[in-house]
């Protein structure tokens, strides 16, 4: 269970213009900028549930991360996680959780994998039995086998990233934090990497909190959505919800012979190309078969398709809406 | 409390693999060691011929502090190729060291330790031995007497501990600035200059020796190694590991407390 109450964090950050005059003028007196990282930010996850968080660069993820993992204190308010403050009491807390910050590395760059696994269970001090069985499904499940002899400097991104997740996951965790687990990672891997993180939510019943960028690791991982936007939560909810109700309009493309056909009146012209015209609508007050059967009425009909709005799409709206 | 010292064993044994595999920063650092060792045995040669009854120490026992002094020049530097931790400060890699269920001044202080031990360890056999084995007026004597020995092995140990609770507060440091060679610049001159490791602190003039012997400098190389070549011996070797205890425990304990303000009111920006 986390719960995050009325939390505020502001950075400072000193702040100077371009050229040699400013540089020596900064020199001696410096002005600062603050930046509100978070302001007034409340939330509620509970056990088992896998969340993701979104927001474009800057937002303030990453310090909610960083928060949860008690890394860092906020100014105001409080976080509670499974009953603990974080940052309050943070060597206890951190044995709980596990996390991966997707731009940085927890393995040593030098040394084979294991080497570093072996270090993790002594600092976790995990017990050698649990250990064994935990690195051997983890093997199984990320596919390591022959990665984990291999120096890390030698490993390609996304082997990088599976251990990377592995080593945060030998200790059990109730709780896993993933800052960007899918950056930079080829298909394959990301397609890995998202369907172990959902077996572990599902089988394990670990709880999930996943920052990113990729619109997909949404779409195949998590229920519920944060938006989150300059310091503040925008929205909060599942993402067929989302589409539903704020983008609850069905695109529909066709492709037809002959002159430009007639829009019905319920139907909003979105583009239109020679032969092929894009148009959105209502489905509760104009289902699709009816779209369908109008423009065949009207026009010699050759394709139709019919598509929600993407979360790529429904993303940058919503970006575009709260003016991100 | 076994399990916590299974973690820093652990921390060393990782360490020490990872510095074994540099074999040419070793045997770089066994031939420097040794080449320097000689060049400054020759450079006191030449003093000692125009002013040895002047000096506090005979040549022998000053070629004995030479070769101790490069034999363990990595457990007593305060700066020393601690990487990680620059890059950890600098890149914020340090938020993974946050995540560990340890203390980061403990982790961090047995990184440094393992870190300097592990290299220690290889490059200071070599040396000694090379030492040992020198002709006469040139050679490395030991400590006749067992108790004289056990004290210097007493006082090495403070000393390695001191240097890297000294180079701790220059990390903690570090969370303020944004650069570090600056600093590292400073701290290296500061510290090589005032611990003896450019000349035996006993060859400073007396009213300077008045106000060094009491830094936390003096409590490192220098005492270990003045006891190693019998300058100082018996009760004032007691008293100077006293001395080496105090310092050492108001450092660990000054290390601590700015590391608990520093983690708190440092931001980790980026990413």
């Amino acid at each position: 269970m986390i719960e995050f109450t009325n939390i505020s964090k502001t950075y400072r950050v000193a702040k100077r213009q371009a050229g040699m005059k400013n540089a020596v003028k900064s020199f001696f007196s410096r002005e600062y900028n603050d930046i509100h990282a978070l302001k007034d930010v409340s939330f509620t996850i509970g056990d088992g549930e896998m969340v993701g968080y979104i927001g474009p660069n800057g937002a303030g993820k990453s310090t909610t991360i960083k928060i949860m993992c008690g890394v860092l204190t906020p100014d105001d308010g409080v976080c509670v996680v499974n009953g603990r403050i974080p940052y309050r009491e943070r060597v206890r807390h951190v044995r709980e959780i596990g996390v991966v910050f997707g731009q940085r590395s927890q393995l040593w760059w030098d040394v084979p994998v294991i080497d570093s696994f072996d270090l993790i269970r002594d600092i976790y001090r995990v017990e050698e039995t649990r250990y064994r069985k935990n690195v051997a499904e983890l093997t199984e499940l990320l596919d390591l086998g022959e990665i984990l002899k291999t120096p890390v400097r030698t490993l390609s991104l996304g082997q990088r990233m599976r251990c990377e997740i592995a080593a945060s996951l030998l200790h059990d965790p109730d709780v896993l934090f993933l800052d960007e687990p899918t950056i930079g990672l080829d298909a394959l891997s990301k397609f890995a990497v998202r369907s172990f993180i959902r077996r572990l939510n599902t089988e394990r019943g670990t709880t999930v909190v996943l920052t990113t960028h990729d619109m997909q690791d949404i779409e195949a991982l998590t229920e519920r959505v944060l938006l989150i936007g300059r310091g503040q939560i925008l929205l909060d909810g599942r993402l067929g919800d989302l589409k539903k109700q704020i983008f609850g309009k069905k695109i529909m493309e066709i492709v037809y012979q002959g002159p430009l056909p007639a829009l019905h009146e319920k139907m909003t012209h979105v583009e239109s190309h020679p032969e092929r015209l894009t148009v959105s609508f209502d489905p509760e007050a104009f289902p699709v078969p009816a779209a369908i059967a109008w423009f065949a009425a009207n026009t010699e009909l050759l394709d139709v398709s019919v598509t929600d709005l993407s979360t790529e799409e429904l993303v940058a709206a919503l970006y575009k809406e709260y003016r991100l | 409390m076994k399990t916590a010292f299974r973690v820093y064993t652990s921390m060393f044994g990782i360490r020490f693999n990872y510095n074994l595999q540099y074999r040419a920063a070793v045997l770089g650092a066994i031939a420097k060691g040794f080449c320097w060792a000689m060049m400054e045995i020759l450079g006191y040669l030449a003093v000692y011929r125009f002013g040895g009854d002047a000096l506090p120490m005979d040549f022998s026992s000053t070629t004995a502090y030479v070769w101790a002094h490069q034999s363990f020049i990595v457990l007593f530097s305060v700066v020393f190729a601690d990487t990680e931790i620059y890059s950890a400060i600098r890149t914020g890699t340090v938020v993974y060291d946050l995540a560990r269920p340890v203390g980061l001044y403990g982790k961090w202080f047995c990184e440094s330790a393992s870190n300097r031990l592990s290299f220690a360890l290889v490059n200071c056999f070599p040396v000694l031995i090379l030492g040992l084995l020198a002709p006469a007026p040139f050679k490395l004597t030991l400590p006749a007497s067992s108790p004289q020995l056990c004290l210097f092995l007493v006082s090495a140990l403070l000393a390695f501990a001191v240097t890297v609770a000294i180079a701790m507060l220059m990390y903690i440091s570090l969370f303020y600035f944004i650069s570090q060679r600056g600093i590292r610049i400073i701290v290296r001159s500061v510290t090589t200059f005032f611990s003896g490791g450019v000349i035996p602190l006993v060859f400073f003039p007396e009213s300077v020796q008045q106000v060094i012997r009491f830094l936390p400098f003096a409590a490192m190389q220098n005492m270990p190694l003045q006891i190693l070549c019998g300058t100082i011996t018996d009760a004032d070797a007691v008293k100077g590991i006293g001395f080496q205890v105090f310092w050492l425990t108001a450092l660990v304990f000054m290390g601590q407390s700015a590391m608990k303000t520093a983690t708190k009111k440092v931001l980790s920006l980026g990413g």
